[in-house]
């Protein structure tokens, strides 16, 4: 029987010197990273330098570590400060290509890729109904301010708790609930259209 | 329960993470106000549209890359000397340590005898009288020649071998 080792337990073995335990604590938190990031960052190839550069600060920290908060808090801390970071300082903007970029394996093959979908799709129509769907979501997103944003896709991505997203932020729990609050607002103005025919259903 | 405290319990509400006593509370402000049961139904659609968007994966590359930042990592200063790179604050310590030594040992070392603390002897002699041999301008003519050091003054200095 495999017994599945916690976050914490892999990552002392880490600060033991295993470094297979490296491994599974990077194959685990390596698509929920660059999710988190690439939609922080909006700009693919930036969100898997931060995620490749969070791995990085981990294992160098890993003789320093102690368990004394939840491993999600520690890792995605590290995340949000580098995002937080990166989206002040502009420093990829020349290189920033927007949310609506097709999803890819690789941003290189998105002409190709959008090919296959359009051959998934027989009905063209429906299938644009569908972009334009995600396209206003993606916006929706990134019209957020920084904050609010981290907020939103720590709770409804990484389903952290309030008392970690909390201290991700640095915030008290009330201010994160009243943040969480007001990001949730926008987004219900922003997706208006698409709020109402849901409700209406 | 106010429309307003449910404002900050709204989204728990949605995500099913309020405690049963906060859950009742809100269930029985949404049974009597229609407002509130809109906002909860659009809260929950708006969660319900984040969904829709899809997960990426990691390029091919991520782990690969991941090993090469780590495999350029510096590997840490072996031997004695990492004793003190890797714990700055005790070498820190060591050398205040270093230097309270060095101040208190300065100043117990061996005192120069002072004038004051010595005994020195009262000579009495009684055959001297200081009135009768008070001659204030006898030295005059034994005194420095102030011109003589003047002139001295005046010659070019030799300029300083270098």
């Amino acid at each position: 029987m495999t017994v599945t080792r916690t976050d914490v337990q892999l990552m002392l073995d880490v600060k033991a010197g295993d470094q297979q335990s490296f491994e599974l604590l990077l194959q685990r938190y390596r698509t929920p990273l660059v999710n988190f990031l690439y939609r922080m960052v909006r700009n693919r190839e930036q969100a898997e330098d931060l995620a490749q550069e969070v791995f990085l600060r981990v294992y160098r920290a890993r003789e320093d570590y102690e368990p004394s908060a939840k491993f999600t808090t520690w890792l995605f801390r590290i995340a949000t400060n580098l995002a937080l970071n990166s989206v002040r300082d502009h420093r990829y903007q020349k290189l920033e290509v927007s949310m609506d970029a097709p999803i890819t394996a690789d941003a290189e093959d998105g002409e190709e890729r959008m090919m296959e979908v359009a051959d998934e799709h027989p009905d063209i129509e429906q299938h644009l109904v569908e972009e334009t769907r995600k396209k206003m979501i993606r916006h929706a997103i990134e019209k957020l301010p920084e904050k609010q944003r981290a907020a939103v896709l720590l709770h409804k991505y990484q389903e952290l708790d309030y008392a970690e997203i909390s201290k991700i932020l640095q915030c008290s729990e009330s201010a994160l609930k009243s943040l969480l609050f007001r990001a949730y607002e926008t987004l219900r103005v922003e997706l208006a259209p698409l709020v109402a025919n849901a409700v209406k259903h | 329960m106010s429309c307003e405290k449910m404002e900050t319990r709204i989204l728990a509400y949605v995500d099913g993470r309020l405690k049963d006593t906060e859950r009742a509370e809100m269930d029985k402000h949404l049974g009597g106000c229609s407002a509130c049961r809109v906002r909860v139904n659009e809260f929950r659609a708006v969660t319900d549209l984040l969904d829709e968007l899809p997960v990426i994966e990691p390029s091919g590359a991520f782990n690969a890359r991941v090993h090469a930042l780590i495999a350029a990592e510096p590997e840490k200063r072996r031997g004695w000397l990492a004793w003190f790179t890797l714990s700055p604050r005790i070498a820190f310590a060591a050398s205040m340590l270093l230097l309270l030594t060095v101040w208190i040992g300065s100043m117990q070392g061996p005192k120069q005898p002072q004038i004051a603390d010595q005994d020195l002897p009262v000579v009495e002699n009684a055959d001297y009288d200081v009135i009768s041999s008070f001659s204030p301008l006898s030295d005059l003519s034994q005194a420095p020649d102030d011109d003589a050091s003047d002139n001295d003054a005046s010659q070019p200095q030799q300029p300083q071998q270098m």
